[in-house]
């Protein structure tokens, strides 16, 4: 239903970058087209992910949030992946492709730093040389994760241009790509950027949604009704979604940033604010003022912070077979708060947002829907910036006594 | 005067066309126009002006910095098309635009070529429109006499190759070495070959940048190809100056030094 006719979907997606990237996009769409269905290929990548991330993750029901939403809802875990998020199937699958494509170092961009992390893991389990560019600012927001990538032995080179955030650290990913194509590999975090990586990331994250879709049948003796899951860049909405999209029964449910609030300006959510452009080499709806100029965004949680989004959910909206909800950093942090108390889990601020709209919705589902939530990562990376946001609100936590 | 005719004339006087960028708007775009004027009697051939983008993935530090300077300096898609009409009004230099799709896309492809040939800009290069993308701008460029620059890397196949020289009206734009705009020490050693299987495929006119920073690599490349593209070197000397008197000067002084070494007959 949603496989890219020459690399788009619809009016989205494509190959907008310099000429000098062309080959060397051409080279990854030409190997991954050969180990896709290599079985070689396929029984590796489901090693490492059942021996070292740990799959498969949990499909848990959460019998506390199910009371008070009013109907049935489970978790996705991939808060308990090895490195605490989803960010690492993508990773083992793009690096295990790195290694058949011959080259020997991996670079990435992070925003939350979780994809860094992640890129920073393989590499070390792989023996590739790993370089990973950070936003200045995010560094600040994100010290922890960090240092985590320079202990696995990853070089992270703070960026400075720009905004100093993700996409400014995805510029500068790019610019070393070209100026280093012939043993470089570009391990692209998320379901955007120049084709192909919004089918390979989408493909290697689809392992959370085949999951979940057994999981429930095994579980519930039925599929879900309705997927809940944030949306970013869309890596870890996509792949929980793409085995359902054929499933006319399943809702699928994505939840942007919504920052301040969608009138205020500050936010990250281009599906609802955004318009028709060209970011980081694909067409997509983007965050971006009438000269063309991408604008900066807002969000309390640095993955979300993102002015584009991947080129199938830009489909996947017009179409309308998804739908599309805000959370602002207020419902984030509250829902933040709210699972961790109902349900003794700690969720990653970004995961926080789809939370938030299912407890918003709270009521309004049908008493039989089964509802699912990725819970894409696990929230201890946010836990000082969450108490920092919480003091300044004068907020302090009421301690049991 | 259309490109191809620039270069012809070149050609019959056995020399290269000195290419000059600059980023419009940085300092100003009443500072671009009177650079530019300078530049043209300072013996540059042809000029990129280029339109600012808040994200250019092909660009070094350089560039990237003076297209900033330029975006703080309130510089719009509107505006520069406004500040080449005025350089035209005032010289015959013919001008190219060099920008992203992203701002060509949000004004309008059809609007845009329709004012930038209205005043005078003879072509238009998109740094990240690969040919493959590019079919219905060149309909659209066709449509109101713009002439198309596509670029060729060192890392572009043959069967791309072909593509983009085939979409070429104006120039073929040959990017010198993997990686971004920025000055660099050396010319790569495989540059030669690169141009020469060019040379072997079309009979339109070559242009090599990225990297050419001085006028002993203009002279180089002027024995191997139709002109020499100088970017960031000049960039930088208009950053370092910024809006002060000396500005003019020092743009005219490296510009006679780049049009001496690009101009010898060959």
């Amino acid at each position: 239903m949603t496989e890219p006719v020459r690399g788009r979907w619809g009016r989205f997606g494509g190959q907008y970058v310099p000429e000098t990237l062309m080959a060397v996009l051409r080279e990854l769409e030409e190997a991954y087209e050969r180990y896709k269905a290599d079985p070689d290929f396929l029984a590796e990548f489901e090693y490492y992910l059942r021996q070292y991330v740990g799959r498969p993750s949990p499909l848990y029901r959460a019998d506390r949030l199910s009371e008070r939403v009013g109907c049935t809802v489970y978790l996705k875990r991939e808060d308990l992946n090895h490195t605490g998020a989803h960010k690492i199937n993508n990773c083992i699958g793009q690096a295990l492709l790195a290694k058949r494509m011959g080259k020997t170092r991996l670079i990435a961009e992070t925003g939350a730093g979780q994809h860094g992390v992640a890129t920073a893991t393989v590499a070390a389990l792989f023996g590739l040389t790993g370089v990973v560019y950070m936003g200045e600012e995010d560094i600040r927001r994100q010290e922890l994760n960090c240092y985590r990538m320079q202990l696995l032995g990853t070089q992270v080179i703070p960026v400075t241009s720009g905004s100093r955030t993700l996409k400014d650290a995805i510029n500068e990913a790019i610019r070393d790509w070209m100026t280093n194509v012939e043993n470089t590999f570009y391990l692209f975090g998320t379901v955007c950027g120049p084709y192909p990586y919004p089918l390979i990331v989408r493909d290697f994250q689809a392992v959370i949604g085949r999951e979940s879709r057994a999981q429930c049948l095994e579980q519930e003796g039925r599929l879900p009704t309705h997927l809940f899951a944030c949306v970013g860049g869309g890596s870890n909405a996509m792949g929980l979604f793409y085995p359902f999209l054929e499933d006319e029964g399943v809702e699928l449910h994505g939840v942007e940033a919504g920052g301040l609030g969608l009138a205020t300006g500050k936010h990250a959510a281009p599906l609802h604010a955004g318009t028709f452009g060209i970011l980081h080499g694909a067409a997509q709806y983007m965050m971006q003022d009438g000269d063309g100029q991408v604008l900066e965004t807002h969000s309390v949680s640095a993955g979300l912070d993102y002015p584009g989004v991947g080129p199938e959910h830009c489909f996947l909206r017009d179409t309308g077979r998804a739908h599309y909800h805000v959370a602002t950093d207020q419902e984030a942090l509250e829902a933040f708060q709210v699972l961790s108390r109902l349900e003794g889990i700690v969720p990653a601020l970004e995961s926080a947002h789809a939370v938030a709209v299912v407890l918003r919705m709270a009521g309004e589902f049908p008493p039989d829907a089964i509802v699912i939530i990725n819970l894409s990562g696990r929230g201890d990376k946010d836990v000082m910036e969450v108490r920092r946001l919480l003091e300044a609100q004068s907020q302090p936590l009421e301690v049991a006594p | 005067m259309a490109l191809p005719e620039v270069f012809a004339r070149l050609r019959a006087e056995k020399r290269a066309a000195l290419i000059i960028y600059v980023t419009a708007g940085d300092p100003s775009l009443a500072a671009t126009v009177e650079i530019v004027c300078a530049l043209a009697e300072a013996g540059a051939d042809l000029v990129e002006l280029g339109i600012p983008y808040s994200d250019p993935l092909a660009d070094g530090p350089i560039i990237q910095a003076a297209g900033q300077r330029a975006l703080r300096a309130g510089t719009t898609v509107a505006g520069v098309l406004e500040a080449a009409r005025q350089i035209r009004e005032r010289v015959p230099l013919p001008l190219v635009v060099m920008t992203c799709y992203n701002p060509i896309l949000q004004f309008g492809p059809e609007r845009f070529a329709q004012r930038a040939a209205q005043v005078g800009i003879a072509g238009v290069l998109i740094s990240d429109l690969p040919p493959e993308e590019a079919e219905e701008w060149c309909e659209t460029a066709a449509r109101h006499g713009l002439e198309t620059i596509f670029l060729v890397a060192p890392t572009t196949e043959p069967a791309r190759t072909e593509l983009a020289v085939s979409r070429t009206t104006g120039f073929v734009y040959v990017v010198s070495r993997p990686g971004t705009t920025g000055i660099r020490e050396d010319l790569p050693p495989d540059l030669a070959d690169l141009v020469s299987r060019l040379r072997a495929l079309t009979h339109k006119p070559l242009a090599v940048g990225f990297g050419i920073s001085t006028p002993e690599q203009a002279a180089t490349i002027a024995r191997l190809a139709d002109g020499v593209i100088v970017g960031s070197a000049v960039v930088r000397l208009i950053g370092e100056k910024g809006a002060g008197d000396e500005l003019l000067p020092a743009v005219t002084a490296f510009t006679r030094r780049l049009a001496a070494a690009t101009h010898q007959p060959r």
